[in-house]
């Protein structure tokens, strides 16, 4: 059981971290506690759902790949997903947040991001209604692996797929000058402005691999549970505790963070009842803003 | 005074909020292969009209040209590529950037291979960087950590460097050896505009000098002038004795 | 006529008794500059507190004391205040944007526990058979929510008057320079901490003689009254009505339920009956679109935290 509840938390752990992520950077770079990101997963899974009604209406059914629930089509609905996800979080940054963040004070900002959140969930319900939705309805056969634990090959694809991101996106940071002048952007924006960094532009792509990190976490939340409208809402607290775990502004500590979530929250129904396993991410925060307030890999406060 | 004029920043009226600037119409005129120090009591406004120049630091009147183009709205990050370096007193590395990697920022603006080539000239000249280079910048001495501020700016080669008081906290030596390098820069024919409280040891490195208070021109003149004006010294004197309060 | 008026009745007091709440969050808010996202959790205690000390006995269900109205009203505010003692003594040290997750988690967490343990809230099913105070005193719903109207009335009445004491009061005077200049403030002698705990812990009370209230109206209380929209209501009554106003925050309540209700009306009519559902989420996109371009449009705001921001400004 033990092992069970391990492996489902690296699952749901993967998914809060890759949503984190973009929530980690705008915390840092904003300064604000974003309660309109989780709406960005949201987006993400209904996103991919808008493309793939766009292609089933032109080439009919399609095939699986392998033993997943889903096809090319998929794949390339995920790449769509993260696109429109991208420009729907562009399009809040420019017209509300960056506006909001040179005239009034964070607080307004994190009010206003709640309003943006209801407009963003609602207007889901109004699109697609508000009952769950499913990608496919394809069953799958769960694989036994070593330890007595069941895992859908859905759940393997997921792993890998956070696995491929999280080195790709290392590589990028560590390897590449693009990568590089995003560090520099996020510890020193006014040095990187005169060692002739184009600030704005850098803070543009952060924001596509933050909304692109929440759009594949709410597809694959919606490949592996179920796509319904509170999805990214029910996990505001999760996300929260991923980023303010792992540090605001570290992608490394959104995802690890992440994985500490998903894993304390399954482990956590072997010591209290199940119903109130979503308060465990709150307790996380409450235990980190206590102990360490900056995360692991946060930086001390100036 | 050699060739063309390079940089001319002429009345200016700067600071961080709109409504409350700091600068009150300030001039200074810095050529080509000069030294130009700016020196005076705290407060006057010194790193204020620097970070103006670079564009950090929003210009509400007066404008300033380089090479009799002007360069005041110019966002700063193009005045890099423009030829304009600037190393700023505090946080003047990335701390969490390797040697590397801030050398890496340091050649945004250029080629990725020139920037490569500029990056082992540099690790030519101070061979201490190239030793560990793979070591994260906050962990350097502060010697060692003025020395990669300077390198990151000399990457685009630039024709005018500005320097935020660049031998705070140095040791007598380090900071001998920072002027060194300053005098070098002008001497390869690059304006050089420095900012500095240690006034004499600025003074006799510098060319020419600027003496700012209350954010208002007050005395310029050659360097070795300067260093004689004993007007100068009731300045400083004046707000040592209102510091000693 | 008479449905007019007793619409007009029934839509009063709803408004007043948020009301109350967009009072309480103003002493937090306005007053003393505590970004408090959790209204709906303290609400709920209160509403759950009046439920266990008034309502009938019932099985296997806690409570059921069958205690008077105003003891019951006292009741929900003890028992605010004391969860409200705890949470701020965690909380209120932190920076603004991680106060605003953590009172936004605090509400989340009592919401659940409101739905689950069973034994002392009912679970999803609430609690029902609260009993009106006004219901002994008028034949009819008209005349008994009249009535209800006029203790609503007196309690608003009564809040306001001590709220307006409390502000000017030296203990006022206090919170107007911590939140101007904390610093200043200390060296005085007065400590930021201990001000600002007992404004936080005021502030819920006040909520959660809202809730109570509501309760008490409604004969009956559910975890699905206090969700977090309900914090955004509240919110979004406070900025309409500008904050630092005890006023405009009950104007703010009264314009605020009034466009929401309107706008829920319409929808209705409107809307043709298929899409019913979704003319719930159609009001709240037009709230939502209103709120955010209001605040774009508006930069002032939120008007208490203009002068916190500009003391600090950013270089």
């Amino acid at each position: 059981m033990f092992l069970q509840h391990v492996a489902d938390g690296i699952l749901s752990g993967a998914i809060v971290g890759l949503g984190a992520i973009g929530l980690s950077f705008s915390m840092k770079m904003l300064r604000f506690a974003n309660f309109s990101h989780s709406e960005l997963l949201t987006w993400g899974a209904y996103s991919a759902l808008i493309f793939l009604s766009f292609a089933g209406s032109f080439s009919g059914s399609f095939d699986t790949i392998g033993p997943f629930s889903f096809g090319i089509p998929l794949v390339i609905a995920m790449g769509f997903s993260c696109l429109l996800t991208s420009v729907i979080a562009l399009l809040l940054h420019r017209f509300v947040y960056l506006r909001l963040s040179k005239t009034a004070g964070h607080m307004t900002m994190v009010f206003a991001s709640f309003g943006v959140a209801l407009i963003l969930r609602h207007m889901v319900v109004l699109i697609w209604g508000s009952d769950p939705i499913y990608y496919s309805n394809e069953l799958q056969l769960a694989v036994l692996l070593p330890g007595n634990v069941r895992v859908l090959p859905d759940q393997v694809f997921l792993l890998g797929l956070t696995v491929v991101v999280v080195i790709a996106l290392h590589l990028f940071m560590t390897r590449s000058r693009a990568g590089i002048a995003m560090r520099g952007v996020a510890e020193s924006p006014d040095l990187a402005r005169v060692s002739g960094v184009n600030v704005d532009r850098v803070i543009t792509f952060v924001w596509i691999i933050g909304a692109s990190g929440a759009a594949l976490a709410g597809v694959l939340y919606g490949m592996t549970v179920q796509i319904r409208p509170e999805l990214g809402f029910s996990l505001i607290l999760p996300l929260f505790a991923a980023a303010i775990l792992g540090g605001a502004g570290s992608l490394y500590g959104a995802v690890l963070g992440g994985l500490i979530v998903g894993l304390s929250e399954n482990l956590s129904v072997m010591i209290i009842p199940t119903t109130y396993k979503p308060a465990v991410p709150f307790l996380l925060i409450l235990a980190i803003l206590y102990f360490q307030p900056r995360g692991i890999f946060g930086e001390p406060e100036k | 005074m050699t060739g063309s004029t390079e940089l001319k920043a002429t009345g200016i009226v700067a600071g961080y909020i709109p409504d409350m600037p700091i600068l009150h119409g300030v001039s200074v005129v810095v050529g080509a292969g000069e030294v130009v120090s700016i020196i005076g009591p705290n407060g006057a406004g010194k790193s204020t009209l620097i970070k103006a120049i670079a564009g950090l630091v929003g210009i509400s009147d007066g404008n300033v040209t380089l090479d009799d183009k002007d360069i005041t709205d110019v966002p700063a990050h193009s005045l890099a590529s423009a030829g304009v370096g600037y190393v700023p007193q505090n946080g003047n590395v990335f701390a969490t950037l390797t040697i590397h990697e801030n050398l890496v920022m340091g050649g945004a603006a250029l080629a990725k291979a020139v920037a490569q080539e500029r990056i082992e000239e540099i690790y030519g000249m101070y061979p201490v960087l190239k030793e560990r280079t793979r070591e994260k910048a906050g962990v350097l001495s502060g010697g060692q950590r003025q020395i990669l501020a300077v390198a990151r700016a000399l990457l685009t080669k630039p024709r005018l460097m500005m320097l935020d008081e660049p031998t705070a906290g140095l040791s007598p030596m380090a900071a001998a050896e920072l002027f060194g390098v300053v005098r070098g820069m002008a001497e390869r024919g690059a304006a050089v505009l420095m900012v500095e409280q240690n006034a004499k040891a600025a003074l006799r490195v510098s060319d020419h000098g600027y003496v700012l208070a209350d954010g208002q021109n007050r005395i310029e003149g050659p360097a070795s002038a300067l260093l004689e004006d004993e007007e100068i010294g009731e300045i400083f004197l004046g707000v040592r004795r209102k510091e000693a309060v | 006529m008479i449905g007019v008026v007793a619409y007009l009745v029934f839509f009063l007091i709803l408004a007043l008794i948020f009301g109350i709440s967009v009072l309480g969050l103003n002493l937090q808010w306005g007053y003393t500059g505590l970004f408090n996202a959790g209204v709906a959790g303290f609400t709920a205690i209160g509403a759950y507190t009046m439920a266990i000390l008034t309502g009938p006995s019932r099985d296997a269900v806690f409570g059921g004391f069958e205690l008077p109205f105003v003891i019951g009203l006292i009741g929900a505010m003890i028992a605010s205040g004391i969860v409200a003692i705890i949470v701020g003594l965690a909380t209120l040290k932190l920076r603004h944007e991680y106060l605003a997750v953590a009172t936004f988690g605090i509400a989340v967490s009592i919401q659940l526990v409101c739905l689950n343990w069973e034994y002392l809230t009912g679970g999803t099913l609430g609690l029902i058979g609260i009993p009106n105070p006004s219901k002994p005193w008028a034949e009819g719903p008209l005349a008994q929510n009249a009535i209800y109207l006029l203790i609503v009335i007196i309690v608003v009445g009564l809040m306001f008057c001590a709220l307006e004491r409390i502000v000017k009061s030296p203990w006022g005077r206090t919170l107007k320079a911590i939140r101007e200049d904390e610093i200043a403030a200390a060296s005085l002698g007065k400590s930021p901490e201990r001000v600002r705990l007992e404004a936080f812990v005021i502030g819920c009370m006040i909520m959660g003689l809202s809730g109570a209230l509501y309760v008490a109206f409604i004969g009956y209380v559910s975890p699905w009254d206090f969700l977090p929209i309900l914090t955004f209501q509240i919110w979004t009554m406070l900025i309409v009505g500008g904050s630092a106003n005890n006023r405009g925050a009950l104007l703010g309540a009264i314009i605020v339920w009034g466009v929401w209700t309107m706008s829920g009306f319409i929808v209705s009519r409107v809307v043709p009956s298929e899409f019913q559902a979704q003319g719930g989420a159609l009001q709240a996109v037009l709230i939502g679109l209103i709120l955010v371009v209001t605040l774009l449009i508006r930069p002032r705001g939120l008007i208490g935290e203009e002068l916190h921001v500009s003391r600090h400004a950013r270089s």
